[in-house]
């Protein structure tokens, strides 16, 4: 069931404490600020957190965490020069931490989406993060079974939405937003706009609206964070 | 083992970092595509040709990535894995998180250019983690690059700043891929890694034996320059 929402409040509002929120987002690119904004608001705790990073600055991520909210986070790089709030709270023991190489990060996203039970890929063969994980000799190369990261909430961004859902997207901001989309039971999309149905070329949807559950507006300028009218 | 000398040696004092990546972007074939790590493998983009027809990949979602942006042409919705403002380049195109790890993985790329703190005579790498207690760990993509890229160059000074070598017989740092390193580009030389053990390409101001001294794993002579 399609539904769109007027503002992020109402959007993210049936976030319940304990859920697996994933995040969308590269960098600033493709993070859908205006939703963490509203989780933030909203008051849910102890969540898991799926993103690529852990937060940078004062602002989005960072904040749910320094907040306290994430119980949680699995993500490939959480360390980086302005990820003070996630720093703080690793180094005094309260949030835990799922290391995943990035690859293997998005494609357990996209299993969880397509329904796949895990898979085995030479990513990690031999490393500490292939420890006590199950691993075989295929094809002559040391491969690690990975299993399939679900979530119960996916919080997107993309360029655009038509009546049906679905979505375009602008250059890297579209990073892991298709496979969030598939691979959580309920998708908010926050989009600068909404088209009416039979407004986008169907051959440039990349994701196609059975994956997407609530679309709110939130018009930020291309290429930026900054929210227009 | 047959030690050569004066042919071998191919410049007469220790590479800078810039005259490496030089090197570095004259021997990628042309056609190749080509993903560069974050840190001195950027730099090898500096020196590529028009007429190599490099194309560049970047994991967070792109291949046909051009220079850095400047000034009007920053969109912060078109950046490279450092999260640096960069250009497309005609024929570009633009790919969720898991299809540009596929690539990768799939054996699509032809080569990687990564930084290493330590690289094993059979190439194995160490790249990503100290392993100091209080460090925390940080992955990213290096695994997947590690494993996925048909050629994994690495870009390093030979010595660490306390002199020892970095090239070594077993890595003491947390492994990111085994095996997988195939050339070692440094200041004093290039090695070729592989299961027959460490082989010397070129010296850069200093001769085989002189290298040797500093190197703690065998090292020959590579048959020919193979570029």
């Amino acid at each position: 069931m399609l539904n769109f929402i007027d503002t992020v409040g109402e959007a993210v509002a049936g976030i319940k404490d304990g859920s697996t929120v994933m995040i969308g987002g590269f960098g600033n690119a493709g993070q859908p600020f205006e939703l963490i904004d509203a989780l933030l608001d909203g008051g849910a705790t102890d969540l898991t957190v799926v993103n690529n990073n852990a937060g940078q600055g004062d602002q989005g991520l960072a904040l749910l965490i320094k907040e306290g909210r994430v119980r949680k986070m699995i993500c490939s790089f959480p360390r980086q020069s302005d990820s003070w709030h996630f720093d703080a709270k690793y180094k005094a023991g309260e949030i835990e931490l799922e290391l995943v190489p990035q690859g293997n990060l998005a494609e357990r996203i996209r299993a969880a989406g397509a329904g796949i039970g895990g898979f085995f890929t030479p990513t990690g063969y031999g490393t500490m993060l292939a420890e006590g994980k199950e691993t075989r000799i295929i094809d002559g190369r040391g491969q690690v079974f990975e299993t399939p990261i679900h979530a119960d909430v996916a919080l997107i961004k993309a360029l655009k939405a038509d009546g049906k859902g679905n979505l375009v997207y602008r250059k890297t901001a579209r990073n892991f937003g298709p496979i969030m989309a598939a691979a959580a039971k309920h998708t908010i999309a926050q989009v600068s706009e909404i088209v009416p149905t039979g407004g986008l070329d169907p051959e440039n949807v990349a994701t196609p609206g059975i994956y997407v559950n609530s679309i709110v507006r939130v018009n930020t300028a291309a290429g930026t964070t900054e929210q227009v009218a | 083992m047959s030690i050569q000398t004066a042919s071998f040696q191919t410049s007469d004092k220790p590479m800078g970092r810039d005259d490496l990546a030089r090197l570095v972007a004259r021997d990628i074939k042309p056609g190749s595509f080509v993903n560069l790590g974050i840190g001195q493998p950027t730099l090898v983009s500096n020196y590529l040709e028009p007429g190599q027809d490099i194309t560049l990949h970047t994991e967070n979602g792109m291949l046909g990535m051009g220079p850095v942006a400047e000034g009007d042409q920053i969109d912060g919705d078109l950046i490279n894995a450092g999260k640096i403002p960069v250009t497309e380049l005609p024929g570009a195109s633009y790919f969720h998180h898991a299809d540009s790890f596929a690539i990768m993985r799939g054996g699509h790329l032809d080569i990687c250019v990564l930084g290493a703190f330590q690289v094993s005579a059979t190439g194995d790498l160490a790249n990503w983690h100290t392993g100091a207690p209080d460090a925390i760990p940080a992955v990213g993509g290096a695994m997947d690059l590690a494993t996925g890229a048909k050629d994994v160059f690495v870009m390093m000074t030979l010595l660490t700043r306390e002199g020892a070598s970095k090239i070594v017989e077993a890595c003491t740092y947390p492994l990111t891929g085994v095996g997988c390193v195939t050339r070692v580009y440094t200041d004093k030389a290039v090695f070729l890694t592989g299961p027959d053990g460490v082989q010397v390409r070129e010296t850069f101001g200093c001769t085989l034996e002189e290298l040797q001294a500093l190197v703690p794993v065998p090292l020959t002579a590579a048959p020919a320059v193979e570029r």
